[in-house]
């Protein structure tokens, strides 16, 4: 593979083989284990726009496997400033790096960055377009849980008609089966024609405007933030926010392996009494971000991750 | 005589030209449109909309006189008529069949119809590309950013 601009770079099987590569990196993700598989290499981290996370993410990912970062955020800035293309901007910073991660507020500029370039592209969000190592990480938080991704029911609630994460998540779950339930408040349903591209796909799904009811029989509950810009006033938005969010009490009554996940940052929808139960994921998430871009970023670099590391202690 | 030589006399024969049979009925306005056909022109065009046809129900003819349209041009035209059977005339007789075909994919003939797409800005040099999804009903999406097209705003972006 070269780039990775969405999910579809990705067939089912490389997949799990990039899951499978992330989960032997974990002691290398946590700094147990030294493996410098990158050394040697760079990854530009091309930001148009400010994703601090997704950019750190990228960053430790590589230093983790002993490559170098080049952050060219300034030359995005510039370019932009400047009115240079995009075609140019990625010419010109094709020199400087082995691979490229790219953040870009236009839906394609993955696509046209990638055609554009002779190093592979890593599409960090382009628009409302495509996320796809936001995805990886979600499956691998998902596999990680239940030791597999086949047949679960996932439940998504809260704002699914803005959210590209959940839109993706989504295409990704029904290529496995999952049955997915969408909670959410009316006006921020999630778009009927990604419901019926997702139903073409053979996808069992289940609208809701309640999320309580929905809880119990879930074997991943993955909320989203509620924005208050959404809402025409404070009350409106305090109603709605209010019945799409969770504490430790709505979570007796829940399956044991049940995980709550969220892509952060959380408002309101996760009250912090959530934090200690053994269901939250949230934090690993995040760090899960890491683990999946190091073995992404491999699988770019034509790097293989080694079927062992570590003493196997 | 056979039926589309009927038809075909409902409009004066031309000299040299192009002639356009078995567009979709009541679409000859459009592909004007698209052709650059419509504005003020020396060539004269002759049409006629909505004549019986076997095969399609109703269709729409349009001649061209003094012009013989180039494939670039008929690759827009695939846009709106993909069935239609287009005729080079020289001297008053067919000299040459073109075949409408629009392929797996549709290059520099219209731009995205999504404003926020990355392909659009003023001068990106890489190629416009349309992914053909179908083309009955017509469904094209974006190489770049994977947008399924506004068939109806296509005419307005061609390039
Ligand atoms: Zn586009």
């Amino acid at each position: 593979m070269s780039s990775l601009i969405t999910m579809d770079d990705l067939s089912d099987e490389d997949i799990q083989e990039v899951l499978d590569a992330a989960e032997r990196l974990l002691p290398v993700a946590k700094g147990d284990i030294h493996l410098p598989l990158l050394q040697g290499r760079i990854l530009g981290n091309l930001f148009f726009e400010p994703s601090t996370r997704t950019r750190m993410s990228f960053e430790t990912a590589m230093k983790r496997l002993g490559g170098e970062v080049v952050n060219l955020g300034a030359v995005a800035s510039s370019s932009v400033v400047k009115g240079e293309t995009l075609y140019d901007t990625i010419r010109m910073v094709d020199g400087y790096a082995d691979i490229i991660a790219l953040r870009h507020p236009r839906q394609g500029a993955a696509q046209y960055a990638a055609d554009a370039a002779e190093v592979p592209i890593a599409n960090g969000g382009d628009g409302a377009g495509h996320h796809p190592t936001q995805t990886m990480l979600d499956l691998f938080t998902i596999r990680q849980a239940h030791g597999r991704l086949d047949g679960l029911r996932v439940v998504m609630a809260g704002d699914l008609r803005y959210g590209r994460t959940v839109h993706s998540l989504a295409h990704a779950l029904v290529r496995f089966n999952c049955e997915l339930v969408f909670a959410s408040p009316e006006g921020l349903k999630m778009p009927t024609e990604i419901v019926e591209d997702l139903e073409v796909h053979g996808a069992i799904i289940l609208e809701s405007d309640d999320l309580q009811n929905h809880i119990d029989d879930a074997d991943v509950l993955y909320m989203t933030r509620i924005q208050k810009e959404r809402f025409p006033d404070e009350d409106e938005y305090r109603k709605v926010a209010g019945s799409f969010s969770l504490s430790a009490d709505n979570l007796t009554n829940v399956k044991e392996g049940m995980i709550v996940m969220h892509p952060l940052p959380r408002v309101d929808e996760i009250s912090p009494d959530v934090d200690k139960t053994r269901h939250a994921r949230y934090f690993e998430q995040a760090f899960n971000g890491v683990v999946t871009r190091m073995a992404l970023l491999c699988r770019m670099l034509g790097v293989e991750v080694p079927a062992k590391i570590g003493g196997g202690a | 005589m056979s039926a589309p030589e009927t038809s075909m006399r409902r409009v004066t024969a031309i000299n040299n030209g192009t002639v356009i049979d078995h567009v979709p009925a009541g679409k000859a306005l459009l592909v004007l449109k698209m052709l650059g056909l419509d504005g003020e022109m020396a060539t004269p065009v002759s049409m006629v909309m909505n004549v019986p046809s076997k095969k399609m129900g109703g269709k729409d003819i349009i001649k061209v006189e003094d012009r013989e349209l180039t494939q670039h041009e008929l690759d827009r035209l695939a846009l709106i008529a993909p069935n239609a059977s287009v005729a080079i005339i020289r001297a008053y007789t067919v000299a040459e069949k073109r075949v409408i075909n629009l392929g797996d994919e549709v290059v520099n003939v219209v731009y995205c119809t999504f404003a926020n797409c990355a392909s659009l800005g003023d001068r990106e040099p890489l190629p416009h590309r349309m992914k053909v999804v179908s083309v009955e009903p017509l469904n094209l999406r974006c190489h770049y950013c994977g947008r399924p097209q506004d068939i109806s705003e296509l005419v307005e972006n061609l390039l």
